[in-house]
């Protein structure tokens, strides 16, 4: 399940956007994130946010989907930060790179 | 299947860890590969698993048609929209493809082939790093490009083995589906192949019908006449197009038998003598004899020509078959055969008016004619004429005038009602037809 908590700027362009990631990151969920992340960078959105605080496991389509997601807010000029990993997946980004593109609060 | 990630794994060194994530892939792949997915989503996915087995940026992958010798991308990530779509290969990349086998080629290393030399822009632009022929079987049947990793670092021995595993996974599915694609066309080709066929024995069946009714210069286009009329027996009984065709072919062939029979007797201008009845009454068997060592695609045809002057009441020859012992195609042969003789002019006798020749298709039933066939052929007239179908066989077959004869759909619709399954009269007729054949 995906909820999107959009933060809009003074002008009316939502800057920067939250989106939270489902309990597990599968190949369906990871879809809707990179639709809603499109749509969101599509929109001006210069931060994406993705929060991770109800995600047990993230598998290697998940992986996959954000390391698009991280793709194309760098072209974009957007700047991307995951938020709430627990302590694998954590570990699981770091081991795979994600970490080095991304900040981590 | 889940991604094999746990606590009770972290504290094995970061190889391990690695090896056991791309594992889950590796598994997770091979489900996606027994899944009834469609062939793109199957592909696509294989790349978002291998992708994010690893850690790779952006990637593609690309089936190989053989006969264009170009790679098409059926799945991309990242590459952005001025990728090729298709890529070429000589017949030197080929070569060395085959002989490189399933294994991760490093694009910076190969500079030497022409395929590398021609899209080295491309490639460069994207980063990509790795080329993986998927060689299946020794054919190249498609192929991998790789980015760089997330982690900015090369990729290590043991990642260019979980690449191989994969790549095998990924070629498979599209051997697979080649070779589902080859035995579509050869099931297509072979299905044109039958259907000519088929069309080949129409013609021929019709040249025969022809061939007959020439013999007969009185009832010309009797048999083509026949056949058409069981065909709409058929179609009207419910029958699938093949079993209609089927009834078609029994009435075109029914009177081949005639073609042994003495021209003169068969167009005698007269009511013909007990011996030359004799002779003419031959022509069920002989038509038996021509049609039976014919390989037919329906089975019934030389039942069709045996039978088709038997009657229900057991008054007719042959065999003087009674009821159900008479085949059901040839009782709609015996339908057709009936309804044109009295539709047509003879020689000793002109046609009847369409109301008497429905009285007759009445009066007979159960002696003559079974009831649904009766009902089933006068309800297709009906439809006819009262414009519930677009279809004009039986105007054209018969000419409009006799077909359009004053009172004559009130005359077919007072007829069905009484021939309906819950009157009296038909109660007798099924009643009859059962009796008959204890
Ligand atoms: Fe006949
Ligand atoms: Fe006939």
């Amino acid at each position: 399940m995906i909820q999107a908590n959009a933060v809009p700027a003074a002008d009316g362009v939502e800057e920067r956007s939250v989106i939270v990631a489902g309990d597990y990151l599968n190949k369906l969920s990871g879809e809707q994130i990179e639709y809603e992340c499109k749509r969101r960078l599509a929109a001006g959105c210069k931060e994406l946010v993705v929060n991770f605080a109800q995600t047990e496991l993230v598998n290697s389509i998940g992986v996959s989907i954000l390391l698009g997601v991280i793709d194309i807010a760098s072209k974009n000029g957007a700047s991307v930060v995951f938020s709430d990993m627990n302590e694998d997946t954590v570990e699981l980004f770091d081991m795979l790179g994600l970490t080095k593109h991304v900040t981590i609060v | 299947m889940t991604t094999i990630h746990d606590s009770r794994f972290t504290n094995h060194d970061h190889d391990d860890h690695k090896l056991i994530h791309a594992f889950g892939a590796l598994a997770e792949l091979g489900h996606e590969i027994t899944n009834k997915n469609s062939f793109q989503e199957t592909i696509r996915t294989s790349l978002h698993l291998l992708s994010g087995a690893i850690g790779i940026m952006r990637g593609a992958a690309a089936r190989y048609s053989r006969y264009a010798h170009e790679l098409n991308l059926v799945a991309v990530r990242g590459l952005g929209d001025d990728f090729p779509l298709s890529l070429t290969l000589t017949t030197e990349d080929e070569r060395q493809f085959l002989t490189n086998g399933l294994h991760p080629i490093e694009i910076a290393e190969a500079q030497v082939l022409p395929f590398f030399q021609i899209y080295d822009v491309s490639f460069a632009d994207r980063g990509l790093q790795l080329f993986v022929p998927l060689v299946v079987r020794e054919e190249i049947v498609g192929a991998l490009f790789l980015g760089e990793k997330a982690t900015g670092e090369a990729y290590t021995s043991y990642e260019k083995e979980i690449v191989c595993a994969m790549g095998q996974h990924i070629g498979v599915a599209i051997a697979q589906r080649n070779l589902m694609a080859e035995i579509e066309r050869h099931a297509e080709e072979n299905r044109q192949l039958f259907d000519e066929m088929r069309s080949t024995y129409h013609d021929t069946v019709k040249a025969f019908a022809a061939a007959i009714d020439c013999k007969d210069k009185y009832t010309e286009g009797h048999s083509v006449r026949v056949g058409k009329f069981s065909e709409i027996i058929a179609s009207e009984l419910g029958w699938g197009k093949e079993e209609v065709e089927g009834a078609a072919v029994a009435g075109y062939l029914h009177d081949v038998g005639k073609l042994t029979v003495e021209r003169k007797i068969i167009n005698a201008p007269y009511r013909i003598n007990a011996k030359e009845s004799a002779e003419l009454n031959k022509h069920p068997g002989v038509g038996f004899e021509i049609l039976q060592p014919i390989h037919h695609p329906y089975t019934d045809v030389p039942l069709a020509a045996k039978y088709h002057h038997e009657r229900l009441d057991g008054r007719g020859y042959p065999d003087g078959l009674k009821g159900r012992e008479i085949p059901y195609i040839a009782k709609i042969v015996t339908l057709a055969d009936s309804f044109d003789a009295m539709t047509t002019d003879r020689p000793y006798k002109a046609r009847r008016a369409a109301r008497d020749v429905v009285d007759d298709l009445k009066g007979n039933i159960g002696r003559q004619f079974s009831p649904e066939l009766v009902t089933a052929f006068l309800g297709g007239m009906l439809k006819e004429l009262k414009g519930e179908t677009t279809d004009k066989r039986f105007r054209r077959l018969l000419g409009r005038d006799y077909m359009e004869a004053e009172g004559i759909v009130e005359k077919i619709r007072t007829t069905l009602n009484d021939v309906a399954p819950t009157s009296p009269m038909t109660y007798v007729a099924a009643a009859g037809d059962i009796l008959q054949i204890h």
